[in-house]
């Protein structure tokens, strides 16, 4: 018999989390992601993890930060209108440099949309959600196995750099079974914060050295006695007013991904050496990508996968190596064009870019891609 | 020369604060220090300042934390029992106290406020409430008395107003008090037991704010303002020692209810002990 | 993607449909196939219309939906009418012989078995529904290995409803004669 088990998108994120060292989650239910929520309150007290059930999304995200800087590794799970509400405290955590994992089981919106069909419009706003200039990762997986491999990434990063990291999911994967053969945790790679040495009251608790971005500090109730705030802060944690502080501050938070970007993108590329056009994808996307890419190739067409598994920073250096030898490409995606926006970005018009998005909560199949990739240029309209 | 209490609890270098002359928050900050302080010098309590985390949400109160030196997290408005919330979770030998605002607990957050009531999650909540939102300039709160005048109420305000304290007893506190500022003792005395008490503890702590309330209500200076708290806000042992028609127009300062509901996190432990139960009898079976 | 057997279960919230196919598909990965399940509901958690799918492959799976199944398991008439006409050519559809056939196309393979009412009444809990289904496809389409679907039934089913399960299994198979067995047997190579 073999040793795969079948196993959900939604519970392969609890196990990979769970393996990651998560041992906190607060949330709320919110289809489709319940399951996520559902598995945690059965596996965290099993691994002396805590499980609680909040009064609201925005109280899960508050509570997923509280239980981080008391030093445990949380994470929360919503969908749209959830991942809405969270917004603000994701804004928060970047700002006080709190680690957390948020997932977003995209649905169809906008508001309440339709709850159970798949999606994929939360993309910009898992970028440009919360106020003000801030720093983000998401990371989206495509598979079952990725979703659980994933998410433990997602911690190392969220703990390496102290911010959150949005784990950008969609109801394709998040619902979706697959069989799968798990890794053997004692061969995973854990990240834990880096931590000082400071006990008692620490004036520089958010001290940073020349040529690094992340302070360390140790949680509450470890002997080091210093303050958070969500305001504009020194060093020593305490709110300023100060102008030059302030943009020194918001500068570094920035500098913090923009300076690691080959650190934090993962890009899986797919017959794309010799590839004429690429089709760009992510998430759950890629499976029928992959389909028509596939067909494609049997076809004797040269047409290759790009798909950004870091998904914020959107991997641009990756695509721009691609250029050269690149004729056109199609941007598919289960919204009405938001990726597009940075490929577009991206590729400055040196390349032809088409697009084939869907709002309607229905799936984009293999055959629409096949379809949409055989027509010649300038019989493409405008989506 | 600030007091030894001071040197000893308080960030110095960001002193003075910034609240207005006469406010009664810099009092409620104090009495929380001085019941802090007596607690750490009470072994019997098990208090130990390293354990102690200062939680606030946005408001004139809120800035406390940030002035007062322990493990302290300044969050966003409304937020603060929920931050709170994953903290004792995470880590239940902390004493995690939550100093907030009659906006920012009964307003934005008021839905966190009964549901860690209702959990009897073990928080302490310290409500510094001065009937007005101050740090915008004031505008009316969930405890403007109906009738009262605030900058969004120009002709009085039509809400009829919450009563913190019984608004968390009812949600199933299981230590629910009111102090204030004139009654700085009393008021302490509370606080200390609302600490030690394990489960879910509020103090409803009647600030002054006779910068924006007082002025806007013509209600004298912060000294008149003291005098009316003086008068009618009247501590356990004399309120119930008046007659009933006394009392009509006074409040109680003290306990309103008690009692010993289990406490969350120690439920909690419960049910981590009896999954692992349910996974030894499964042969490990995860799910 | 010739080489994949896609199937579809549809019926009405709570007859169970999601569990039936997650059952061939946890089957089929037990016995080293790749598999792929998904399904599509309704805000009911009762009543509406349930549908799932599974895909089971040699090969890699990338898209997971099912676009025309091979094999349509229908539980319920509205159902039945909506997804027959997607029928993949040579395709073969189980209905519970309470539904009418006359929605199917003219010469579509079809069984009809009283699923509901064995459930009912030889296994006694209506809720069993689905794994009578599981046991009568599984009789008529050979798939699977008796061991490994018993296997897959055991770990999707709560703890202390093992007999009643098996019951239903086997009640299941037992509405497939030899007969029907060898018209609808269906060969991996």
């Amino acid at each position: 018999m073999s040793k795969a088990v079948l196993m959900q998108g939604n519970e392969a994120a609890v196990e990979g989390a769970i393996a990651a060292g998560m041992r906190f989650f607060a949330g709320y239910p919110i289809t489709p992601s319940t399951e996520i929520a559902e598995m945690s309150a059965l596996r965290l007290p099993q691994e002396g993890g805590k499980f609680i059930q909040m009064e609201d999304e925005l109280a899960s995200i508050a509570a997923v930060l509280g239980a981080s800087a008391a030093g445990m590794k949380a994470m929360t799970a919503t969908s749209g209108p959830g991942f809405s509400l969270m917004q603000e405290n994701l804004g928060y955590g970047a700002m006080a440099e709190i680690p957390c994992v948020v997932v977003d089981v995209q649905r169809a919106g906008p508001s309440t949309g339709l709850a159970t069909s798949p999606a994929q419009g939360d993309y910009m706003q898992a970028r440009w959600g919360t106020h003000g200039d801030h720093p983000v990762i998401a990371l989206s997986p495509s598979s079952v196995l990725e979703t659980y491999t994933l998410i433990i990434r997602a911690f190392n990063l969220a703990e390496k750099y102290r911010t959150p990291v949005i784990f950008l999911m969609d109801e394709i994967v998040g619902h979706m079974r697959e069989g799968v053969e798990l890794p053997d945790p004692r061969t995973l790679l854990i990240n834990r914060r880096k931590m000082s040495f400071h006990d008692g009251a620490n004036k520089q608790c958010y001290f940073v050295p020349e040529g690094e971005y992340v302070p360390a500090m140790k949680p509450f109730g470890q002997g080091e006695r210093y303050n958070i705030t969500g305001n504009a802060h020194d060093e020593s944690g305490f709110p300023t007013n100060s102008h030059e502080i302030a943009g020194r501050l918001v500068t570094r938070l920035l500098d913090k991904i923009d300076k690691n970007v080959d650190d934090i993108c993962r890009v899986e590329e797919y017959a794309m050496d010799d590839a004429e056009t690429a089709v760009v994808c992510f998430g759950g996307t890629a499976r029928a990508v992959m389909s028509a890419v596939l067909e494609a190739r049997r076809r004797g067409e040269k047409v290759g996968m790009f798909r950004p598994i870091t998904v914020w920073p959107f991997p641009e250096d990756r695509l721009r190596a691609r250029l050269g030898s690149l004729k056109r490409i199609l941007m598919v995606e289960h919204n009405h064009g938001q990726m597009l926006r940075e490929v577009q970005r991206t590729v400055g018009g040196s390349v032809s870019v088409d697009f084939l998005g869907r709002v309607d909560g229905t799936v984009i199949t293999p055959d629409e891609i096949l379809a949409k990739l055989s027509e010649k240029e300038g019989e493409k309209h405008a989506q | 020369m600030p007091s030894d209490l001071v040197h000893l609890y308080m960030r110095i270098d960001h002193l003075p604060q910034m609240w207005c002359p006469g406010c009664g928050n810099g009092v409620i900050m104090r009495d929380v220090a001085v019941a802090i302080d007596e607690l750490i010098h009470d072994e019997e309590s098990g208090v130990n300042r390293e354990d102690i985390v200062i939680v606030s949400g946005i408001g004139c109160s809120s800035r406390a934390a940030g002035y007062l030196d322990f493990n302290s997290i300044h969050t966003t408005h409304g937020r603060a029992i929920a931050f709170a919330s994953g903290i004792k979770m995470a880590n239940p030998r902390l004493h995690v106290i939550v100093l907030t605002g009659d906006g920012d607990c009964s307003a934005i957050g008021g839905n966190h406020l009964i549901h860690a009531a209702r959990r009897n999650l073990g928080l302490t909540v310290i409500a510094f409430n001065n009937d007005i939102y101050g740090m915008t300039g004031g505008q009316y709160s969930p405890t403007t008395p109906n009738g009262d005048k605030a900058t969004t109420a120009p002709y009085g305000n039509v809400d009829r107003p919450f009563d913190i304290a019984r608004l968390a007893s009812g949600a199933g506190a299981s230590f629910s008090a009111r102090g204030d500022v004139y009654h700085a003792r009393e008021t302490i005395d509370i606080i200390k037991q609302a600490i030690l008490h394990k489960g879910f503890s509020l103090v409803d702590v009647y600030s002054i704010c006779p910068t924006y309330y007082g002025r806007k209500n013509k209600k004298g200076d912060a000294v008149e303002m003291l005098r009316w708290q003086k008068e009618n806000l009247i501590p356990t042992a004399r309120y119930y020692n008046m007659r009933e028609d006394e009392r009509a127009d006074k409040k109680l300062i003290g306990i309103l209810s008690y009692n010993d509901y289990p406490e969350y996190t120690e439920e909690y432990a419960k049910v981590i002990a009896r999954s692992r139960e349910s996974l030894k009898k499964n042969g490990g079976a995860k799910t | 993607m010739s080489q994949q057997y896609q199937m579809r279960f549809a019926g009405s919230g709570g007859q169970g449909v999601i569990l039936a196919s997650v059952i061939l598909a946890e089957a089929a990965v037990i016995c080293g196939f790749q598999a792929v399940q998904s399904q599509a509901y309704g805000p009911e958690a009762r009543g509406g219309v349930s549908k799932a799918e599974t895909i089971v492959s040699r090969e890699k799976i990338w898209f997971s939906k099912v676009l025309r199944p091979d094999f349509l398991l229908a539980l319920n008439q509205s159902s039945l009418n909506a997804y027959a006409p997607s029928l993949a050519e040579g395709g073969v559809v189980m209905i519970d012989d309470s539904l009418s056939a006359a929605a199917l196309p003219e010469g579509t393979r079809f069984i009809a078995v009283p699923i509901l009412r064995t459930a009912r009444e030889t296994v006694g809990k209506a809720f069993t529904a689905n794994i009578v289904a599981v046991g009568a496809i599984n009789a008529a389409l050979r798939l699977f290995p008796d061991e490994q679907l018993a296997e897959a039934v055991e770990r999707h089913i709560p703890a202390g409803t093992e007999a009643i399960n098996r019951k239903a299994l086997a009640a299941g198979a037992a509405l497939i004669g030899a007969e029907t067995a060898r018209a609808f047997a269906r060969s991996w190579e």
